[in-house]
């Protein structure tokens, strides 16, 4: 069973018809011992980072502890690092850094919106049969700083991290929901993660 | 690289995709499911459902079909048409929408913008503008959908532009009415004036009428993406190929 976790922002029915798209069913929940025996966790987040947070609230000191393969999706990745400076919160602390806004690097329009461009940096099994410089769907206006834990990183402006990956911990900025069969390939690999 | 956006405008009236010729002359071109799957299979970059009668009869946009889009749909869509508050703007993005676009609502209420933005991020908020040239400036008009309520509000395009930025819009879809339903191409002069107002993506609308226009816009005004209609729903530009086209003259789009 995979569980979506609740009560961060309103991306949920699309990422749960993507998942139906794929044939499986998902819930959403913040009921602790539901995420705990799920065989893959997925962290949406549309919203700020502090809203986030704050919808969290328990489920911020167990989410760092789960064991399953747990996917962060756009804010719910960004959640994955130290600190947010969006609201100037400590997020999860499951990848080191901390999250910026685009403002201070560069003078294109803010949101990145649209389809932008993976360039891989590391093999990693989330990325199977995805060509290096495929097409996905980002929307933000913070991001996060590559690293040792970065699969992949975009460019806009300067390189951000695209995909993290620290343990069973995967993270993504973009919008695999809505990132066409490239984004449907992405979804796949992640639940055929054991 | 960031790949200019193609994006066709689906007028939604009565559940199917109409498109009107200058303001208010309305043609069915299709089933929503139909023509949703219809333009993601041919590579739109987006879509925009924009409910034309919602924002005139003092209604909000149906939810339902609005899930079953976002169930067959894989790429990213906008609705639009009479969100007139955080209730209405909820429901269409727990339905499954990205994006909700406001027009005539934002300049009733202007602080509706500031209170989306804050509830729901920026990201999804995109403000739609109309805008009419007029003695050498440019004015936003409203109720747009209906010819016998359309009406100026006097409000300067770019100013309205500024202030939608700082209260919190994430896009801006520049409508330039005297050049929409009419196929002479993009307003390039207002749109690289617009560009210059504002560091939000901002979406070229009104005018498409062959291949070249789309080239012209992205090389003239550095837009981020364009909007159009009756050029993909008549099947006189096909999606696939413009994107073949601008590929070849150097603008970047997802292939």
């Amino acid at each position: 069973m995979i569980a979506i976790i609740e009560g961060c922002g309103t991306n949920i029915a699309s990422i749960q018809f993507a998942l139906e798209r794929l044939g499986k069913k998902s819930l959403l929940t913040s009921d602790a011992k539901i995420i705990r025996s799920a065989s893959h966790v997925i962290l949406p987040g549309v919203g700020t980072a502090k809203n986030a947070m704050t919808q969290l609230q328990k489920l911020a000191a167990l989410i760092p502890q789960l064991t399953q393969p747990v996917l962060g999706i756009c804010l719910g990745m960004q959640l994955f690092y130290e600190f947010s400076e969006e609201g100037k919160i400590e997020t999860l602390k499951i990848i080191s850094g901390k999250i910026s806004s685009f403002k201070k690097n560069t003078s294109l329009p803010i949101p990145h919106m649209g389809w932008n461009q993976l360039e891989i940096k590391q093999p990693n099994p989330l990325l199977k049969n995805i060509p290096d410089n495929s097409y996905f769907y980002y929307v933000h206006s913070y991001s996060a700083p590559v690293n040792e834990n970065t699969i992949a990183v975009t460019k806009y402006g300067k390189p951000f991290s695209a995909i993290v990956n620290n343990k069973n911990f995967y993270g993504v900025q973009f919008h695999p929901e809505r990132s066409g069969k490239t984004g449907e390939q992405l979804l796949k690999n992640f639940l055929e993660l054991a | 690289m960031l790949a200019k956006r193609i994006i066709p405008c689906l007028d939604v009236k009565d559940g199917n995709v109409v498109k009107g010729i200058q303001f208010n002359q309305h043609r069915i071109v299709g089933d929503i499911i139909e023509r949703a799957n219809y333009y993601s299979d041919a590579g739109a970059d987006e879509l925009v459902f924009y409910d034309i009668t919602a924002s005139c009869e003092q209604r909000t946009v149906d939810a339902n079909w609005i899930k079953e889009v976002a169930r067959c749909l894989n790429i990213p869509f906008c609705v639009a048409g009479g969100i007139k508050n955080a209730f209405d703007a909820e429901k269409i993005l727990n339905a499954g929408a990205d994006k909700i676009s406001i027009n005539s609502p934002a300049l009733e209420c202007p602080d509706l913008i500031n209170e989306l933005s804050e509830k729901f991020g920026k990201q999804c908020i995109v403000i739609g503008i109309d805008s009419f040239k007029k003695e050498n400036n440019y004015y936003v008009y409203q109720y747009t959908g209906a010819q016998e309520k359309i009406k100026n509000t006097e409000r300067l395009t770019f100013d309205w532009i500024k202030e939608v930025e700082a209260r919190g819009a994430g896009e801006i879809v520049l409508n330039c009415m005297n050049q929409d339903g009419v196929r002479q191409g993009y307003d390039c002069d207002q749109l690289r004036l617009a560009r210059k107002k504002s560091t939000l993506p901002l979406i070229a609308s009104g005018g498409a009428g062959c291949e070249d226009d789309f080239y012209t816009v992205f090389k003239k005004t550095n837009c981020d993406g364009a909007l159009a209609a009756s050029v993909f729903h008549s099947n006189q530009i096909n999606i696939k190929n413009l994107k073949l086209f601008l590929s070849n003259k150097n603008i970047l789009v997802r292939s």
